[in-house]
């Protein structure tokens, strides 16, 4: 099978600036998928790229198995929706009608509905439109597109948390029974982490983690208890981050804990907690950032 | 609703039991379909399915071919049942351990157990 997206070395350099460095992953099929990182990280380059709205270093970009890169063909078969959409300037009904041209499965009656559903005022010249305005315009488009491949990157600057819940309704009622590739870059990890299937996390242009996110819950625990028995816990183990109080130590170990691992540490008396989403990402960035500094002192 | 600890779609599955155990889904009563569990814990739709099928492999649900997936005949008393066998693993053991923790000796806690039925108005003891 044809994957929708196949990115292979891809490298971005901006003069001094390593955007992306050698980032390798595909995503076959309809999915939902988190691209994750801190700002910078180059979640945005990526989708420009494999949007075929900018152009990379080295390294290969395939969607659909063609280069999207001044291809009609299969740029009609994906939609980005940008934080910084730039629209042209007309009234938001002429941007849905001429989006309604770009994109083959336009869904009209879905891009109305959620016209009405994001209070949007159809007769507005688009210049006028706050910023939150803006960000529900591109969501509509992006979600009334139905293109095989939808790229959200950080979609809704300026949308209020009802917005943001509504966005994330309509994204899987429509996803249900429409189903395509979707990838979602977004700084909200934990709003949205029980929606997606699985969540790669970029940091510094790399990929640092790319995993079914059923597989990513639970994949990493804080330890917390007396020092002793903390360290006895973990022995062996992958550690990520250590913090001490007084006879109390918090541990972060990598690796899914399995029955007989959490028997033990009630005998040893010690709290488990699984990271959120949001956490694993931060450990995840931070450790990489640490990586340098190891092999210098090695 | 969903917390962060277990993989979700064992979460949902366990939402699914859970029903079934206490009889708000009725065996022969039609369960939500994949799509619509997903809408309302705001879940992929992948990971809901996911969570039915535990409930498939382990013989609570049935698939009836174009119309939907179903409770099926038994399903509860084969959960209440398996929760018997494993209440004293679940419940007692923890229960003890705390209290040895506390040095409340068994007689006391078998007076707090009566103490907490009998607040409740509920099981004799």
């Amino acid at each position: 099978m044809t994957s929708t997206i196949s990115v292979a070395g891809l490298t971005r350099r901006y003069r001094d600036h390593l955007a992306l460095d050698d980032v390798t992953f595909a995503v076959d099929g309809p999915s939902i998928t988190g691209l994750l990182g801190r700002n910078g990280a180059g979640k945005s380059t990526l989708m420009r790229i494999v949007a075929g709205q900018e152009f990379a270093s080295a390294g290969r970009v395939l969607v659909g198995g063609a280069s999207p890169v001044e291809n009609d063909a299969v740029l009609r078969r994906m939609v980005l929706v940008r934080e910084d959409q730039a629209f042209p300037d007309v009234k938001v009904r002429d941007a849905l009608r001429a989006a309604s041209w770009c994109y083959p499965n336009w869904s009209a009656e879905l891009g109305e509905s959620l016209l009405a559903d994001f209070d949007l005022p159809a007769r507005r010249p688009i210049k006028r439109l706050s910023r939150g305005m803006l960000s529900a315009l591109g969501i509509v488009i992006g979600l009334a597109a139905r293109a095989e491949l939808t790229l959200l990157d950080e979609p809704y600057a300026g949308l209020d948390a009802v917005a943001r819940e509504l966005f994330y309704d309509r994204l899987l009622a429509d996803y249900a029974e429409h189903p395509r590739t979707v990838l979602l870059s977004t700084h909200l990890i934990d709003e949205v982490a029980d929606l997606l299937e699985r969540v790669v996390i970029i940091d510094h242009g790399r990929i640092v983690l790319d995993a079914p996110a059923d597989d990513v819950r639970g994949s990493i625990t804080t330890v917390r208890g007396s020092v002793g028995a903390v360290e006895r816990f973990v022995a062996g183990r992958p550690t990520w981050d250590r913090r001490r109080i007084a006879s109390q130590e918090t541990v972060v170990v990598a690796g899914t804990l399995d029955q007989v691992d959490v028997l033990r540490a009630r005998e040893l008396d010690l709290t488990l907690e699984p990271l959120s989403l949001q956490q694993v990402m931060v450990h995840a960035a931070s450790r990489v950032s640490e990586e340098p500094k190891e092999r210098t002192s090695a | 609703m969903l917390d962060d600890g277990a993989p979700i779609f064992s979460q949902v599955a366990e939402h699914l039991v859970q029903e079934i155990a206490d009889g708000a889904m009725a065996e022969e009563e039609r369960v939500p379909s994949s799509n619509e569990l997903a809408a309302y814990y705001r879940i992929n739709p992948a990971t809901a399915a996911k969570g039915i099928n535990v409930l498939i492999e382990s013989g609570l649900l049935e698939k009836r071919r174009g119309i939907g997936m179903f409770v099926a005949t038994g399903a509860r008393g084969r959960l209440l049942e398996d929760r018997r066998n494993r209440f004293t693993e679940r419940y007692v053991e923890p229960m003890v351990a705390e209290a040895d923790r506390l040095g409340i000796d068994a007689d006391t806690l078998a007076n707090l157990i009566r103490q907490a039925s009998h607040a409740k108005g509920g099981i004799k003891v």
